[in-house]
């Protein structure tokens, strides 16, 4: 994807370096309100930074109180938030406060996963860590350390790793999370969707999710503009087993069947065509294999889509109806955590195409253009280059697992295996292991097969239970972290800098990164002393300082055009530079050139198909000690359909446990009884049921999805793991 | 006079709980304890249901209950918009007002007065909205004088439809949902 | 099918409101006793009974400023900020029936002691023989003594009102949302009072007189349960819901066998029989009369916190 994009990137980093000097004028008109930030008054400070309780990366303003970190709001500068914070943002304040933090270096005594621990010093911990990295590489090469990393805090442990000479990171958020869409999008149009997602829900006419369930979820600028798209009268279809808060906001609701949204899709696009809905002129000008297209969706009618579905044919077409009469503002919302059956890279393409009949990439209301400032990187040394490769998909198994970086699971089956190469030594920056990737036996297989195991965290998840090195970090309000360069509607820069010092003996991820770097050897690959030389130099490379940004937080850049019609060249960076209706590069390959439907394994008997999702207050496992948001929701329960719990003799707030299909039980949850999901499944909010008892307010709350997610079917074309194949009955509890 | 009210529109609320985690940093409200709420009121069977989402607080009620029982002059009516608040160095903690209020919106703070939603004073007062109005990520509550016409609330009042909670109970409260 | 999920979690308010424990039926329990032995003393003292060798009206104040004393006792108890309680002596509420019992409690006290004034109890006279002589004073004029029983009457009768108008007050509580539990805890109080009086008088006239009376409360007290629950049953929705707690809910049992059966119905029968010298007294009848006086306080005070105006 990087290399078909560079053209763009070229034409928009240049629009942008005009679009400056225009800035630099509006740059000197400070709000009142923004002008209040870094100030103090009445033994109140204001410090700008920006959030890290998921990884959008709001800008925010935090407040102190005669010293202490008192609350936290949204910078009002910030495009992303618009001066307001999710709630997760707005309790993030919880995380400096969090009584159950990582305070010092550990290293496991006794057996890995004993959770026994001496604390050390930081001195005793590195050194430790990087005579065992020189005896991996002695022995098996560099490229036998992975790196996992997830959020942009793992930027300078990325750079060491990488000058150690590992090409082997990965993060949870391609093979686990949005992998599939972006390759399904990437064949279609030649670009991906991204993050943050270049949806224009603000301007949709009509919006189509498909679980997307925004309002739950609650990635911030989505959720204002869906409810902005609200507000405006939009049409929102909502297409989830479960009657989701999107849901109820919707014009249309359509109950589907779990695992059958690609007949959905079909039969959608099956209508538009044949009641020629479609964006004609627009398939016309970019479309590319129409014909043959169309020869394939033909047989899909809603007729036949109705009984995969359980949706009425009538349902169908008015919905199609529906959402081909506000084209091209009209939005499928391509999802983000779309890992769910193993097809689902084929089904965001089947989306990627329904979008292209509506014309909505590169049109208002559809998907824009994204844009970005322009902040030259760095000047490192040149990495050492790897000789073996990636480890984590050997033959181009995947042809398209070309994401970002590696495949978790990739590097997880090859440690197991020693295949193509051995993996001896795993860090893990802020990705929950165990959590995130399924089936949690193996993620510990791999690791017995490690030399090490370093964890770097704010608290004592469940992997850092498996380190043989735990390194506390001071979490995002006591650090500064690379500078958010988006690439978004709007484009800015932003900054993280310390509000609050760490409480305890925790550092911040660029110092940890140094100095492991340091006592590497690899003392060239980082040049600057403190951080702030690092970013300061960025910044003054771009025409700005850090002295400048510490101020607002934010530096934003001119307005540019977003859309096809406002000046973005029309261009798709796919084989046949159109929008490939008809895929060539995946016939060679062996697969399907239009989606084709297959219909979901069926549970055994007596078991209902385990589905998971956010609660708006946690972010998967990370937030469930802060006491904050811990507050609003201390556990999770297991949503059953009224009708399945009163056949159980259930009702709201019994405790039960779940087993799954291979027999493993959950940890005891409560029920809800509830009219909001379908009969055939039931709903867990992800990131509850924590089994590390340093967890002192979490431990054993709730019920965990991730350790009933036992099965998982592999994306034959990206190799993410569908993880919604996993299914589940109910064990009675005294 | 003003008269302060809430306007909240459950079109647009997703129930995200912001407001609630807003009002606890803002106020310092103790842990385990709520001067905001949500209320997810479902009906029908699956899947023709319909759900109202309902950020929920002291209603500021023009007829407050809570005020009349008290036996101490603590809860009062403000002269500033008609907020109800409670005075904590006069109140005795007997908890009246707690039964008092339809609503259940008090509660008693863990040093021993009877606390709950103030309509953030501290920062109306000098214009600036609530916190819980201010953190809304959907922007589905809004905050104003209803006295005055042309106010937003006003403008929303007239111009959509809209219900207050348990009118039956005769408090006249002045949080208002827009349906 | 309405579906209700609420995030609040509030300490004595969720899931069912339950702000006041046992001292609050205790204190309502003990202020209606109280008001009881007033109303009774008085009478006693209005008729002329202070000369006669043993009246319980000589007895009774004291008593009366004992249970007074532990009631408050009860609702201090209650308070949850107690370094502030003299706030209530700051103010007068006119609207707040709390207020108003405040400062009844504080005009009950001096009406208390000015019986105690008529025969002075031997624990006061002795560290203060000069009450003595203040006491052969009042005693010189009878209507002294029948203003001071009626002022006891027209107190006992005010306290026991004002403990049922605090709860009637609280409209966000249908169940206690009748007028008549004024009326309701005022003759349940004169029904304990009598049951007791007649337990402990060492006079025989007055042990008759109070059980025969003790048989016409109970016999109010029955009707007016009655009308309360009629009431209720005939007003909205929501206070017909209310009176559903104890018609076929969750204090149905408790309500019938342990207040209306045991505390009213059976000591009733008893009572009836024995005054017309069919039965032997027994102790038993008063104590049950008693027990029933507070165990109704326990039912309206509990059933009453968990009825509400919400339409789930
Ligand atoms: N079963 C199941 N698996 C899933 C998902 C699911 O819903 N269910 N969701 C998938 C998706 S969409 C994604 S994106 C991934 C997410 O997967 P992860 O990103 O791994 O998410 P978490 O499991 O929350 O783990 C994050 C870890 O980072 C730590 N952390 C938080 N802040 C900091 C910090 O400032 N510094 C450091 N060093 N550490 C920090 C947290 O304590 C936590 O241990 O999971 C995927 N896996
Ligand atoms: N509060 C909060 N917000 C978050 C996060 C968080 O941790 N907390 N994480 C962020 C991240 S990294 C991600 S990736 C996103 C994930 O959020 P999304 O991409 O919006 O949603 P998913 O997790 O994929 O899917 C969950 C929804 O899909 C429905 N669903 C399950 N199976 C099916 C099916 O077969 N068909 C259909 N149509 N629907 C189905 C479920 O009922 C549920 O409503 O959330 C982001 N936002
Ligand atoms: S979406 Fe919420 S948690 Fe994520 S960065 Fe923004 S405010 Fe923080
Ligand atoms: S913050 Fe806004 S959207 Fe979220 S629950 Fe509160 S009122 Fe609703
Ligand atoms: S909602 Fe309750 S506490 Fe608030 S003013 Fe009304 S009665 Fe009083
Ligand atoms: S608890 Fe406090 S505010 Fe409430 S009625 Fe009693 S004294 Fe008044
Ligand atoms: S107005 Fe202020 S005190 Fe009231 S709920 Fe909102 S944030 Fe809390
Ligand atoms: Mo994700």
């Amino acid at each position: 994807m990087d290399v078909t994009l560079s053209r763009r990137r070229f034409l928009k980093i240049s629009s942008a370096a005009l679009g400056w000097s225009v800035a630099g004028g509006t740059l000197g008109k400070i709000s009142p309100r923004a002008s209040a930030a870094n100030a103090t008054n009445g033994g109140i400070e204001t410090i700008p930074t920006y959030c890290d309780m998921c990884f959008w990366k709001c800008g925010a303003i935090a407040y102190k109180r005669n010293g202490k970190l008192w609350k936290i709001e949204g910078n009002p500068e910030d495009p992303l938030s618009r001066g307001r914070l999710c709630p997760r943002g707005t309790g993030g304040i919880g995380a400096h406060y969090d009584p159950d933090r990582l305070r010092a270096p550990l290293m496991r005594k006794g057996e890995r996963g004993n959770e026994q621990w001496v604390q050390v010093t930081w001195d005793e911990a590195l050194n430790f860590i990087a005579d065992k990295m020189q005896q991996i590489k002695a022995e098996y090469g560099p490229e036998a350390v992975a790196l996992f990393s997830h959020g942009i805090g793992g930027t300078f442990f990325k750079h060491t790793i990488k000058a150690y000479g590992s090409p082997n990171i990965a993060a949870p958020s391609f093979a686990q999370c949005r992998g599939p869409r972006d390759t399904g999008f990437n064949l279609t149009f030649g670009e991906g969707v991204s993050t943050p997602e270049r949806t224009d829900i603000r301007h949709a006419r009509c919006l189509t999710l498909i679980g997307s369930h925004l309002g739950e979820n609650m990635h911030n600028t989505q959720v204002q503009e869906f409810s902005e798209a609200i507000q405006n009268g939009a049409s929102i279809i909502v297409v989830d087993p479960r009657y989701s808060i999107a849901a109820s906001k919707a014009k249309y609701y359509l109950p589907i069947k779990p695992g059958t949204d690609m007949a959905l899709l079909l039969a959608w696009m099956n209508v538009i065509v044949n009641e020629e809905l479609y964006d004609k002129a627009y398939v016309k000008k970019y479309g590319f294999g129409f014909e043959a297209f169309r020869a394939e969706i033909a047989p899909y009618t809603p007729e036949w889509a109705y009984p995969e579905t359980t949706i009425e044919p009538d349902l169908i077409r008015a919905t199609a109806r529906e959402m081909a009469k506000h084209k091209p503002a009209s939005l499928i919302h391509p999802g983000r955590h779309v890992t769910w059956y193993g097809d689902d890279a084929q089904r965001s393409r089947a989306i990627a195409l329904l979008n292209a009949l509506l014309g909505s990439w590169g049109r208002k209301g559809g998907f824009y253009s994204p844009v970005s400032m322009d902040v030259p990187s760095y000047p490192y040394p040149p990495y050492p280059p790897s000789e073996k490769g990636k480890v984590d998909n050997p033959h181009e198994k995947y042809p398209y697992a070309h994401g970002h970086g590696a495949l978790t699971t990739g590097i997880r089956d090859a440690t197991i295996t020693g295949e193509p190469y051995p993996v001896k030594g795993w860090f893990v920056y802020a990705t929950n292991l165990i959590n995130a990737l399924p089936n949690e036996k193996e993620t510990i297989e791999a690791i017995q097969h490690l030399d090490l195991l370093v964890v770097i965290d704010v608290i004592p998840s469940e992997i850092a239970g498996w380190a043989d090195v735990i390194l506390p970090e001071s979490v995002y309000l006591e650090r500064y972290d690379e500078l958010n360069v988006e690439w978004f509607r709007d484009p800015f820069i932003a900054l993280r800098q310390p509000v609050v010092e760490s409480p305890h003996n925790q550092k911040p991820n660029w110092w940890i990164a140094k100095k492991l770097a340091e006592k590497l050897g690899l003392s060239e690959y980082y040049p600057w002393n403190h951080i702030e030389e690092y970013l300061d130099y960025r910044l003054k490379h771009a025409g700005y300082s850090l002295a400048e940004i510490k101020k607002k937080g934010i530096i934003t850049g001119a307005k540019q055009p977003i859309y096809f019609d406002e000046g973005v060249p029309d261009e798709f960076y796919t084989p046949s530079g159109k929008i490939e209706f008809y895929s060539l590069q995946l016939k060679e390959k062996g697969f399907d050139p239009v989606p084709k439907y297959t219909p979901p394994d069926p549970p055994p008997p007596g078991f209902y198909r385990l589905l998971y999702g956010r609660a708006p207050v946690h972010s998967f496992g990370r937030t469930q000690t802060n006491p904050l948001l811990a507050d609003m929701m201390d556990e999770n329960s297991v949503w059953i359909h009224v009708d399945i719990a009163r056949r159980y003799g259930l009702k709201t707030g019994d405790t039960i446990r779940l087993k799954n299909q291979d027999g493993v039980l959950s940890n005891k949850v409560k029920v809800l009884a509830t009219e909001r999901i379908r009969t055939d499944c039931v709903y867990l909010v992800h990131g509850f049921g924590h089994k590390n008892k340093m967890l002192k307010r979490a431990y054993m709350k709730g019920a965990s999805d991730a350790e009933l997610i036992t099965r998982y079917k592999i994306d034959p074309l990206m190799g993410g793991t569908g993880m919604n194949v996993n299914f589940v009955t109910f064990e009675m509890e005294a | 006079m003003a008269r302060l009210a809430m306007v909240i529109d459950t079109k647009k609320c997703v129930g995200c709980m912001d407001c609630v985690v807003a009002c606890k940093t803002e106020n310092n409200v103790p842990e385990h304890l709520d001067r905001d709420w949500l209320v997810y009121e479902t009906r029908g069977k699956f899947p023709t249901l319909h759900m109202e989402i309902r950020s929920e607080r002291c209603n500021h009620c023009d007829n407050p209950p809570c005020v009349y029982c008290c036996p101490t002059g603590a809860s009062h009516v403000h002269d500033f918009g008609g907020v109800v608040l409670v005075d904590y160095d006069k109140c005795i903690g007997c908890k009246a007002c707690l039964a008092s209020c339809p609503y259940d919106a008090r509660f008693i703070n863990p040093n021993g007065y009877a606390e709950k939603c103030t309509f953030c004073i501290h920062r109306t007062e000098k214009g600036d909205d609530p916190a819980c109005v201010a953190v809304c990520p959907t922007h589905c509550m809004y905050f104003g004088d209803i006295d005055d016409p042309n106010s937003e609330v006003s403008r929303l009042l007239a111009s959509r439809n809209h219900h207050a909670l348990l009118p039956a109970a005769g408090t006249k409260p002045q949080i208002y949902y827009l349906t | 099918m309405i579906e209700i999920v609420s995030t609040r979690h509030n300490e004595m308010i969720d899931p069912l409101l339950h702000v006041w424990g046992w001292e609050i039926p205790v204190y309502l329990f003990l202020g209606g006793w109280v008001a009881g032995m007033m109303i009774i003393a008085g009478y006693f003292l209005f008729k002329g009974r202070a000369k006669a060798e043993w009246c319980s009206c000589l007895v009774l104040p004291t008593i009366s400023l004992i249970f007074l004393s532990l009631g408050m006792l009860a609702l201090f108890l209650d308070l949850e900020h107690k370094l502030y309680v003299w706030r209530l002596y700051t103010t007068f509420e006119i609207a707040s029936p709390m207020s108003w019992g405040a400062w009844i409690l504080l005009l009950v006290y001096p009406g208390l002691l000015a019986n105690m004034i008529i025969r002075i109890p031997p624990f006061l006279a002795k560290p203060f023989p000069r009450l003595k002589s203040f006491s052969a004073m009042v005693n010189e004029h009878p209507v002294a003594i029948k203003t001071i029983g009626v002022i006891n009457m027209l107190l006992g009768g005010m306290l026991g009102i004002y403990t049922g108008i605090l709860l009637s007050s609280l409209g966000a509580r249908p169940f206690w949302n009748s007028s008549i539990l004024g009326f309701l805890f005022l003759v349940s109080g004169l029904s304990t009072a009598a049951a007791f009086v007649h337990m402990v008088a060492k006079d025989r006239y007055e042990r008759e007189l109070l059980a025969k009376a003790d048989n016409a409360f109970l016999t109010i007290e029955l009707f007016v349960l009655g009308l309360f629950l009629i009431g209720l049953l005939t007003a909205t929705e929501v206070h017909q819901r209310a009176a559903h707690l104890v018609l076929g809910g969750e204090y149905t049992a408790f309500f019938w066998v342990i207040v209306v059966f045991m505390g009213i119905v059976i000591p009733l029968i008893y009572q009836s029989l024995a005054v017309n010298h069919k039965v032997p007294h027994l102790m038993l009848m008063p104590i049950l009369v008693i027990w029933g006086g507070l165990m109704l306080r326990f039912v309206i005070v509990v059933a009453g916190q968990h009825s509400h105006w919400a339409q789930f």
